[in-house]
């Protein structure tokens, strides 16, 4: 396989993590909402928790779309 | 058309060389000069005279030590008072690199592993002496939570040590993965922008004004999220658990 093919497949490959963070933050946002829905005096704390898991999910998908784009420039 | 990485060079504004080492001073230090003059002068000028009944200035100044305030308070307790300046301190820097980075032609200093790393390592130096100053060698128990039973701790023992070594890379990739990543898919709907044309352009076009909307809110987060995180590694070293 010549060198260029392979770094474009694995480029995609490195992307496939998406998958489970998608979920991932699917879930935190259906159960964050799914909690204000009961309970809406405390979205004030669960404001701050939710940002806070979001961002470390959401940080997994950065991850994995920088080690896509250093395959794929680097 | 410059392509997106581009964006992330470092150009010497001036040269200067001392002992064969490269030391000259670059557009990413003149963004960290500009984000600690603009910040410093900011605290200086509101903080003045300051009112009973407080101007806009004043409201803003005040709501941002509150903030950080009740995070040090939530966070670390009252114990954590006395460590409420370098997490101040740490907020602001990355809120004005990450901020800064927002305005066009500007450069981003938190887009560079460089300066996260530098940033999560001296958090991460710190944490690990003071938990050795304030506790000993009792800070070991750090990595042996209590209750494991005997068998499990050959197991769990090296996963608590790996955990607590890898927390200066996952804090600084953190904040620059994001940033990069953030300010290259700009770059990239704005590169479609050009290369499709004024009638079909005007899609990426309305796209990236939701991106950068979206931008602003990472790049709040962001910082929320690296303060946060020093915030618990600092109760670490203070509590131990």
């Amino acid at each position: 396989m010549e060198l260029e093919a392979a770094k474009l497949i694995a480029a995609a490959i490195a992307l496939l993590p998406m998958f489970g963070v998608g979920i991932g933050l699917g879930m935190i946002f259906a159960s964050y909402n799914e909690a204000v829905g009961r309970n809406p005096s405390a979205a004030e704390v669960l404001d701050k928790k939710f940002f806070l898991t979001f961002a470390l999910t959401e940080a997994l998908a950065i991850f994995a779309l920088v080690v896509s784009l250093i395959i794929l420039f680097g | 058309m410059a392509g997106p990485l581009k964006q992330f060079e470092i150009k010497p504004l001036i040269p200067i060389e001392i002992a064969g080492y490269d030391v000259s001073f670059t557009n990413s230090a003149m963004w960290m000069a500009i984000a600690i003059i603009t910040s410093l002068a900011f605290f200086l000028i509101v903080t003045r005279k300051p009112q009973i009944i407080p101007g806009r200035g004043q409201v803003f100044a005040e709501s941002m030590y509150q903030f950080i305030a009740g995070m040090v308070q939530d966070n670390i307790g009252s114990k954590g008072r006395e460590y409420f300046p370098l997490i101040f301190t740490i907020f602001v820097v990355v809120l004005m690199g990450n901020m800064l980075g927002m305005i066009p032609y500007a450069f981003t200093y938190t887009s560079h592993i460089a300066v996260t790393m530098g940033l999560a390592l001296a958090i991460f130096l710190f944490v690990t002496i003071l938990g050795f100053v304030k506790h000993g060698t009792h800070f070991f128990s750090l990595f042996c939570p209590e209750g494991v039973p005997l068998l499990l701790k050959p197991l769990i023992i090296p996963i608590e040590v790996l955990s607590y070594l890898i927390r200066p890379v996952t804090l600084s990739v953190r904040l620059f993965a994001n940033m990069m990543a953030g300010h290259l898919m700009l770059k990239v709907f704005a590169g479609f922008s050009v290369t499709m044309g004024i009638a079909l352009g005007v899609i990426p076009m309305f796209f990236n004004v939701a991106l950068i909307g979206f931008e602003f809110l990472i790049a709040f987060l962001q910082a929320y999220v690296f303060t946060i995180l020093s915030c618990i590694y600092l109760k670490d070293a203070i509590e131990l658990h």
